[in-house]
């Protein structure tokens, strides 16, 4: 849906980075992508490889880190990956929690020439 | 070699939200991003909202959908400013959309800015708008397990509006495990059961409404 746009934002980003380290490739660019945000991995290899084409970013190899969705129980402390639809906290019980992971989207970093 | 980038992608969304939020600030207008399912009731909320403030409060409204004008019309019929995009397939609205859509209402007349989102629990609740508030709401028929499937929209909402309340007793809704769902995940979230229909519980969000205006 709009991986397409995103997609454009993410080469912008690298095209930027890359002409910052007067690069003249870019070989590889590494994100990191929660598991809570609606990005499909696929999508972005599909529009990426359009978008990019007359770019020094063509045919570079990109890289999905996964972060899992994981919350902090604001009682005990205890950090915890919910499963399906029990999120009390395993280790006092309380429902009671703050999301510390999986809603990152962003470029760790660019691999040039 | 590796460069390290650690940049957001949504940062050039993220950088016109904020000048979307310097414009209200700067006009003193409060504005807050209204999101939802297709068919929860957000254009229903607006309307109620509008009959019970608009002798009081100035109030305009920006209407996001993919197609048609028939959000707006409604408004339209109020004699309240709307402006109504057309993402033309986009499936939420971004900075940008609502920065061309400030950019056509008299700010300086308008104390509150109502931002109905396009009908999409999931897509909305990633992209900033600028709007000082976050707003959903969640109807009955949807069922009382939304929160586990639908975490980021349950926890970037600072207020849950559960509409169609008039509809319980013909289903299942534990309006208990509803709430220990949400507020276990966003403790601080304020729940307003409501019928748009009916106009039950409406006063409520429209108390908390007139207090968030005039604290500003």
């Amino acid at each position: 849906m709009h991986e397409l746009s995103v997609t454009q934002g993410m080469l912008d980003i690298a095209l930027d980075k890359a002409r910052e380290a007067q690069a003249s490739r870019i070989t590889a660019i590494n994100l990191v992508i929660g598991e809570m945000t609606s990005i499909v991995d696929d999508c972005v290899q599909f529009y990426f490889d359009f978008l990019s084409k007359d770019s020094i970013a063509s045919e570079a190899k990109l890289s999905f880190t996964r972060i899992p969705m994981q919350v902090r129980c604001r009682h005990c402390g205890f950090s915890f990956s919910p499963d399906k639809s029990v999120w009390s906290c395993p280790q006092c019980g309380k429902w009671d929690v703050e999301i510390v992971a999986g809603q990152e989207f962003y470029i760790d970093s660019i691999e040039v020439e | 070699m590796k460069v390290k980038v650690l940049q957001n992608i949504l940062d050039a969304n993220d950088q016109i939200a904020n000048r979307n939020r310097q414009v209200l600030d700067k006009a003193g207008v409060l504005a807050i991003n209204i999101m939802s399912s297709p068919g929860a009731g957000k254009t229903s909320l607006i309307l109620q909202t509008i009959a019970r403030l608009k002798d009081k409060v100035r109030i305009a409204v920006v209407e996001g959908d993919i197609a048609s004008t028939i959000d707006a019309d409604r408004i339209g019929k109020e004699e309240i400013s709307v402006v109504q995009i057309n993402t033309g397939g986009a499936c939420h609205l971004d900075a940008n959309m609502v920065s061309n859509a400030l950019d056509s209402l008299s700010l300086e007349d308008i104390d509150l800015l109502l931002i109905e989102n396009v009908g999409n629990l999931v897509c909305p609740a990633e992209f900033k708008t600028g709007a000082h508030k976050q707003m959903m709401l969640l109807s009955i028929p949807e069922g009382d397990d939304k929160p586990y499937k639908y975490p980021l929209m349950f926890t970037e909402s600072e207020v849950i509006i559960l509409n169609k309340i008039d509809l319980l007793p013909l289903l299942d809704f534990d309006i208990n495990a509803f709430r220990q769902a949400v507020t276990g995940l966003n403790p601080r979230v304020k729940i307003f059961p409501v019928s748009c229909k009916t106009g039950e519980g409406i006063e409520e969000w429209i108390s908390w409404l007139e207090s968030e205006l005039r604290g500003r």
